[in-house]
C-alpha cells in the first residue's frame, strides 16, 4: 500500500466492470457543453491499460469513416458516466497496438469463448 | 499584508486528484501539523520578529532542550524551525497550529531542501550539452569543454559554471495552490511538486510573492 493510497480512496471506483485488452466497450461519457451537459459514447476495442490505482488509463481504438480514432480515458475519471463491456476478446498480447497496422477483417479481434 | 501563516509538515509524495469539472490535478500529499509554538521573538529581546515551530516525534532530547519546550508547556518534539513574522499578536505561546490554518484556494511557499545528487557533472548540473558523441571525440563525451580564454585574462572568471555538488540544498518553491487542507487526518494536498525527497521535513508557508494576477483570483 502507497501512503498516499489514503487521499485517493475516496476517488477510487468500486462500480467498474472488469475488462481487458481486446474487449470491445461502450464509454458513456459525460460532454460538457457550456451549461448543458450530455452523454456521449464512444465504442471500440481496448487497446491498452496502464497505471495503477486512481491514475489508471485505458485506450479505445475504433474505425470512423474509415480514419482510426483512438481516445485514452482515466478509469476512475468522473468524466466516464458507464462502461459498457459489448464483447470479450481473445488476444494474447496487453498492448494491442497491432491493430494499428491492420486494416478490414484482420483487424478484427477473435472472440473469447469461456 | 495579511498575516504570514506557516506550518511544519513531512512530504508524503505525489498523486492525482480529480477536481469538480473531472480533470486531474497533480497534488503532493503533505502530513503537515500539528505543530505548537516553542518561542515567541520580539524586535525587543531578539531583534526581530518570528515565531518558533515545534513538530514531529522526539528523539534523544537533552535536558537544555527539555527545558526550552518545558517553556512552553509542552513535550519536546524532533524538528524547530523559525517563521519570520510581524505581526506576533496572531500567535500565543504554546498554541497548536494545524492543517485548517489554510483553506482550499490559498496560495503557498514550501520551503524544502532538495535530494542530493552528489557530485554531479555540467551535463547533469548545469544542462550542458557536452561534446559530440562522433567524430572523433576521445573520452570526453560528458565534459564541459572549453572554460576560458588564453593569455587573456589567463584566469578562469569566478562563478564559471562547472562540475560540482548539486541538490542537497534549501529550496522555496513559490505560489503553489492549496486543494485541500483537512485538520483532522493533517493532510494537506498541493498542487504540483515540491522539492526533497518523500519523508522530509517542509515548510508551507503563506505566499509571500504573490504576482499580480494571483492576487487577484484570490481575492475573487
Amino acid at each position: 500500500m502507497n501512503p498516499t493510497d489514503i487521499v485517493e480512496r475516496p476517488y477510487l471506483k468500486t462500480d467498474l466492470p472488469e475488462f481487458r485488452p481486446g474487449d470491445t466497450v461502450r464509454v458513456h461519457v459525460r460532454v460538457v457543453e457550456g451549461e448543458r451537459e450530455r452523454v456521449q459514447v464512444f465504442e471500440g476495442v481496448v487497446i491498452r491499460r496502464r497505471g495503477s490505482q486512481l491514475s489508471q488509463t485505458f485506450t479505445v481504438r475504433k474505425v470512423s469513416f474509415g480514419v482510426g480514432v483512438e481516445r485514452t480515458f482515466p478509469l476512475h475519471s468522473p468524466m466516464i458516466a458507464k462502461i459498457e463491456i459489448r464483447t470479450r476478446g481473445h488476444v494474447r498480447r496487453a498492448k494491442l497496438y497491432y491493430l494499428r497496422s491492420r486494416v478490414g477483417k484482420k483487424a478484427k479481434v477473435k472472440e473469447r469463448r469461456n | 499584508m495579511a498575516t504570514v501563516k506557516g506550518i511544519l509538515g513531512r512530504k508524503v509524495g505525489m498523486t492525482q486528484i480529480f477536481d469538480n469539472n473531472g480533470r486531474a490535478v497533480p497534488v503532493t500529499v503533505v502530513q503537515a501539523g500539528p505543530c505548537r509554538i516553542t518561542q515567541i521573538k520580539t524586535p525587543e529581546t531578539d531583534g526581530y520578529g518570528a515565531v518558533q515551530l515545534a513538530y514531529g516525534a522526539p528523539s534523544r532530547v537533552n535536558k537544555p532542550m527539555t527545558g526550552h519546550y518545558a517553556k512552553s508547556g509542552g513535550d519536546p518534539a524532533r524538528h524547530l524551525v523559525e517563521l519570520r513574522v510581524d505581526d506576533l499578536e496572531a500567535f500565543d505561546l504554546g498554541g497548536e497550529i494545524k492543517a485548517d490554518i489554510f483553506e482550499p484556494g490559498d496560495i503557498v511557499d514550501v520551503i524544502g531542501v532538495t535530494k542530493g545528487k552528489g557530485f554531479a557533472g555540467g551535463m547533469k548540473r548545469h544542462n550542458f550539452k557536452g561534446l559530440s558523441a562522433t567524430h572523433g571525440t576521445q573520452r570526453k563525451h560528458r565534459s564541459p569543454g572549453a572554460i576560458g580564454a588564453c593569455a587573456t585574462p589567463a584566469r578562469v572568471f569566478k562563478g564559471m559554471r562547472m562540475a560540482g555538488h548539486m541538490g542537497h540544498r534549501r529550496v522555496t518553491t513559490l505560489n503553489l495552490k492549496v486543494i485541500t487542507a483537512d485538520a483532522e487526518r493533517h493532510l494537506l494536498l498541493i498542487r504540483g511538486a515540491i522539492p526533497g525527497p518523500k519523508g522530509a521535513l517542509i515548510m508551507v508557508r503563506s505566499a509571500v510573492r504573490i504576482r499580480q494576477r494571483g492576487a487577484q483570483r484570490q481575492a475573487s
